[in-house]
């Protein structure tokens, strides 16, 4: 669907030169939610304008569908930009025009009559449902209000491809939530393609089937979300994963020396992970009863990803150190991630 | 209440006819070279914009010249451009003198004052706009009219009416070099002759114009910010 080829891009601020893109080859599927993550200066928000050329690259190719939009004219590609859509941080709605005309603003001078545009603008504000809302100006609305409205805007000329440029990141949890839903809905509804530009985790998360981590302006990482994040090849995927996931706080629990983590002889605290997407048994009940070991679980974070639960679960495992030696062996070979993260010692 | 008026403004209630025909001149004046000025200076504002470094036009040669020109015509004291344009106006008008004869001086020294005015309120228009019209596909000419006029247009009236308020102080000057107007009428009488009441008078007219040139700008403000 979107195929970017060996794409660079540099700027001149100050006299310096800041490499803002380099070399960076991606693949976005038809019918995709693809996640380009990465902490501010990455340079996915240059790269995302890559796509539709808001930003020219330097070199490499951008292509769309079966048209090479880098090779296109200025009003070829004006054309072409019709069927790429995309939304804002700061959702840059025209402050001087109501709802309904920042949603007919894209279908004037397109030969379609006041009724047909009419007709179209109201099905787009049904879909957002903000149907009451078209003839209030953008400054009466809430955030999350304003975005559905570019959602709808975005919409008008029945895109193929939707760029999210930190589409939520001026938004509550609660209302990133909500639009993210909507963003999932016209994906599945529509078979609209959706490239999702963030910093935040918990977004890749929610919708993503694919992400690419991007660090220095170059893709570092890239593939199936769970894939990503079961196995995290770089520290900066680490650090992503650690900005959400509760278990980095058994370290800080470690470090302390808190009474939670206090140990009698016999005990181990384990640190279990999933790796693999088939977890379904009841892995701690079976070793416990397997290997006559008693588990404690101190606390867990699993998050569903991609319909998998992705996370790990921190327990105290009392027994004979022979047991949990082979209950540990057992968890292996049913891939399971574990880790001896602090040892009581034998009785 | 008319011995009243004859008392305290014997020279206006003598000169009244001038008075109407020099008010009327004024507004004459204001208004002809206004409406030219706006449409030059719109149009100079617009370039300014389109052809800055990162805009819709980028054309920086043709920025870089008419931001040399625009200066150097503001720099260049009122009077002083009254005065060396006769040439120039007796060529394209006919006459350096009266009401017809200030009309080019008055643009002149309008139009580079409006053009900064206009690129100042067209430059506030968020980038982001811009962005997302030409994400939108909509056209550099496009996205001039549609997004930097439409969204602006609060702060073009606003301009607009700062601009047209110190034209009408400039019509006052250009009436001191024979221009005619009220500004004429002042000098002449109030000044020269030290009949008080014919420059209080015409400070008043002159006061009653600009609050109502205000008065219809907040309005339009008014109407169009959201």
């Amino acid at each position: 669907m979107i195929e970017l080829a060996g794409i660079s891009k540099s700027f001149v601020t100050k006299g310096k030169n800041v490499e803002a893109v380099k070399d960076v080859t991606l693949h976005i599927k038809e019918h995709e939610i693809y996640g380009i993550i990465g902490f501010s200066g990455a340079g996915k928000s240059t790269l995302v304008r890559c796509i539709n050329l808001l930003e020219r690259p330097d070199s490499g190719k951008v292509i769309l569908g079966e048209r090479e939009l880098t090779n296109l004219s200025d009003k070829e590609l004006r054309e072409a930009r019709k069927d790429i859509g995309m939304i804002f941080q700061h959702f840059n709605l025209f402050p001087s025009r109501t709802v309904f005309q920042n949603v007919a603003y894209p279908l004037k001078g397109r030969g379609l009559s006041k009724e047909e545009i009419k007709e179209k603008v109201l099905e787009l504000l049904k879909l957002v449902e903000l149907e009451d809302k078209e003839n209030a100006y953008p400054s009466q609305l809430s955030g999350g209000q304003k975005q559905r409205v570019a959602i709808a805007r975005a919409l008008a000329t029945d895109p193929k491809v939707l760029l999210c440029d930190e589409a939520t990141s001026a938004l509550d949890p609660q209302t990133t939530h909500s639009i993210l839903k909507l963003l999932k809905q016209l994906n599945q509804n529509l078979g609209i393609t959706i490239v999702i530009i963030t910093h935040e985790m918990a977004v890749i998360k929610e919708i993503c089937d694919r992400v690419a981590v991007m660090e220095h302006g170059k893709v570092v990482e890239e593939g199936e979300v769970f894939e990503v994040f079961a196995n995290p090849r770089q520290e900066i995927t680490k650090a992503f994963i650690n900005t959400t996931s509760a278990l980095r706080k058994i370290y800080d629990l470690l470090e302390e020396n808190s009474p939670v983590v206090a140990l009698k002889p016999g005990e181990k605290i384990l640190k279990l992970q999933y790796l693999e997407k088939s977890v379904s048994e009841a892995l701690i009940s079976t070793i416990s009863r397997k290997f006559n070991i008693d588990c404690n679980i101190i606390f867990a974070s699993i998050e569903i990803i991609g319909d998998a639960p992705l996370g790990g679960t921190i327990i105290i495992a009392q027994g004979k150190a022979e047991d949990i030696q082979e209950a540990i062996r057992y968890l292996k070979e049913r891939n399971i991630l574990v880790e001896v993260l602090k040892d009581g010692g034998n009785h | 209440m008319a011995e009243i008026i004859e008392n305290l403004l014997p020279h206006v209630v003598e000169k009244w006819q001038e008075l109407l025909e020099c008010t009327w001149q004024t507004l004459y004046m204001t208004g002809f070279s206004g409406i030219i000025s706006f449409v030059l200076g719109l149009a100079l504002g617009i370039v300014l914009i389109a052809t800055r470094k990162g805009g819709v036009l980028q054309n920086t040669v043709l920025y870089g010249i008419l931001d040399k020109i625009i200066n150097l015509f503001r720099s260049i004291p009122f009077i002083i451009l009254l005065a060396s344009l006769i040439p120039l106006t007796r060529l394209v008008v006919g006459t350096a003198i009266g009401t017809k004869g200030a009309i080019l001086p008055l643009i002149f020294g309008t139009v580079p004052f409006f053009s900064r005015q206009v690129e100042s309120a067209l430059s506030e228009v968020d980038d982001g706009l811009v962005e997302a019209a030409a994400a939108m596909g909509t056209s550099p000419i496009g996205i001039i009219f549609r997004v930097y006029l439409k969204e602006s247009i609060p702060s073009l009236t606003r301009v607009t009416t700062i601009t047209a308020v110190s034209l009408v102080g400039l019509t006052a000057m250009a009436g001191a070099i024979g221009g005619g107007g009220l500004g004429d009428f002042a000098i002449r009488y109030g000044h020269q002759r030290n009949q008080i009441d014919i420059t209080f008078v015409t400070v008043i007219i002159l006061l009653v114009i600009v609050m109502i040139l205000q008065e219809i700008g907040n309005l339009i403000i008014k109407r169009t910010t959201h």
